[in-house]
């Protein structure tokens, strides 16, 4: 029977949840990675690895990794570094493992890679040249925090072309590893001046369609947005939902048109709006949307989630799952119809990720 | 040799370090570069690229607040403290 298991980075450690393929029991295996804050930790099928994004508070950044499913782990750095007198790395945002390496985004803005399981590390680019760059990297244009590079979005048939999310400034794409790269920006909504029209668009989560490499889904600081032709082009498909806001986001395995996403309240709160828990999926591409809740709490339910705080399983009838900033992890093992809450008390949850293993 | 101590968070991330440790260096900065060479990775852990040290992680050398480039002698006790704060 396939054994199903989730992968909880929080803000003390990384967490491994186990069930089987009916997904009602779960087990919860941790704190590993020595209670490190994990921002985002991966499962790499072709492998077998679980890599998993820190950032100790003393001892620096770096990329935990685990070939026996959490039971053992190694920690390195080596080579997470930027060249003498740029940047400073502060912390390894996402990771990403496809086409026999694993990418590494960074803050400051920066991609790594690996192609030796993890054990060592060289960077691949900085995006030197593109709009925007200059800006991002300056300490007098910084918001709380410092802009960075949280996520990678590989493609799944070209190992040279992925899509790269830089906070504040939006989407990149690039065809021949990170040599050259266009913004892939158009028809984003931006509630702000723009300097350059290219860039200036606050991207929470890119995700696209397994079965659709042109259609990519967004959860934009101002919208959700739907792309037909790989990020060429995009168009807002936010009316319907109870907010523009949000972070997290899932595609569907199989259908193209379904996609799911958790709207928060915009403002500093950033949860779930008037203390009632929800996920909204759309089946038509985000002409409408239905409001998920059965099973998850509906009042003083003031819960977050972050941009890699959903995820969503392969079985027949998808399973999703998503992490609190409270520590609990909600499932539904029916695309969403019904809910349960199957851990209660980890530490803040930053990632969850999910595998399925024969 | 130096007599090292280090901070309870060190040890878990490489097998065998010990959390006190006889060191031969003449300076603080040359001591993390011996364990270094035993325990790769161990530089990185207290020191940013340059090297500098990192800016929650302080040296005490006999007592007294020390920087990378600070002398070691024979009987000099070197502390190495991660900062309070977190939470």
């Amino acid at each position: 029977m396939p054994q199903t298991i989730l992968l909880v980075g929080t803000r003390k450690g990384c967490f491994v949840l186990e069930s089987d393929e009916d997904r009602r029991d779960w087990s919860v295996r941790g704190p590993f990675c020595e209670g490190w804050p994990i921002y985002h930790a991966v499962y790499d099928p072709a492998s077998g690895a679980i890599y998993a994004a820190a950032a100790s508070e003393w001892h620096g950044a770096g990329v935990w990794r685990s070939s026996d499913l959490g039971e053992s782990w190694e920690l390195s750095s080596e080579g997470l570094t930027f060249p003498d007198g740029g940047l400073k790395l502060s912390k390894i945002s996402g990771l990403t493992a496809a086409h026999g390496r694993v990418l590494a985004g960074a803050e400051a803005a920066g991609v790594f890679e690996s192609r030796d399981g993890g054990e060592t590390w060289s960077l691949l680019t900085t995006l030197d040249g593109q709009p925007g760059r200059t800006s991002w990297n300056d300490p007098a244009k910084q918001p709380p925090g410092h802009l960075g590079l949280p996520a990678i979005l590989p493609h799944p048939d070209e190992p040279s072309r992925f899509w790269a999310v830089v906070q504040g400034y939006g989407i990149f794409e690039t065809t021949d590893d990170g040599a050259s790269w266009t913004p892939r920006n158009r028809g984003l909504r931006a509630d702000w001046p723009l300097e350059e029209p290219e860039v200036g668009y606050c991207v929470h989560k890119l995700v696209m369609s397994p079965v659709d490499t042109d259609r990519l889904y967004q959860q934009n600081h101002c919208g959700m947005h739907r792309s037909d032709d790989a990020g060429r082009s995009w168009v807002e498909i936010t009316e319907g939902l109870p907010t523009d806001f949000g972070f997290a986001a899932a595609a569907h395995p199989r259908d193209r048109d379904t996609f799911y996403v958790i709207p928060l309240d915009p403002g500093h709160a950033r949860c779930m709006p008037e203390g009632r828990a929800a996920v909204w999926r759309t089946r038509d591409a985000g002409a409408t949307w239905q409001r998920l809740d059965r099973g998850l709490p509906q009042r003083d339910a003031y819960l977050g989630v972050l941009r890699e705080g959903l995820a969503i399983d392969t079985l027949d009838v998808p399973g999703l799952y998503f992490g609190t900033s409270t520590g609990q992890v909600f499932a539904t093992a029916d695309e969403g119809e019904n809910w349960s809450e199957i851990a209660s008390y980890l530490p803040p949850i930053s990632s969850v990720e999910v595998a399925v293993l024969a | 040799m130096a007599d090292l101590h280090l901070p309870a968070t060190l040890p878990p991330l490489f097998p065998g370090l010990p959390r006190r440790l006889e060191v031969d260096a003449a300076t603080v900065v040359e001591a993390l570069e011996r364990l270094d060479e035993r325990w790769p990775g161990f530089r990185d852990r207290l020191c940013e690229p340059g090297p500098v040290l990192r800016s929650h992680i302080n040296v005490y050398v006999d007592r007294e607040r020390a920087g990378l480039d600070t002398a070691l002698d024979a009987r000099s006790r070197v502390d190495v403290i991660a900062a309070i704060s977190g939470g």
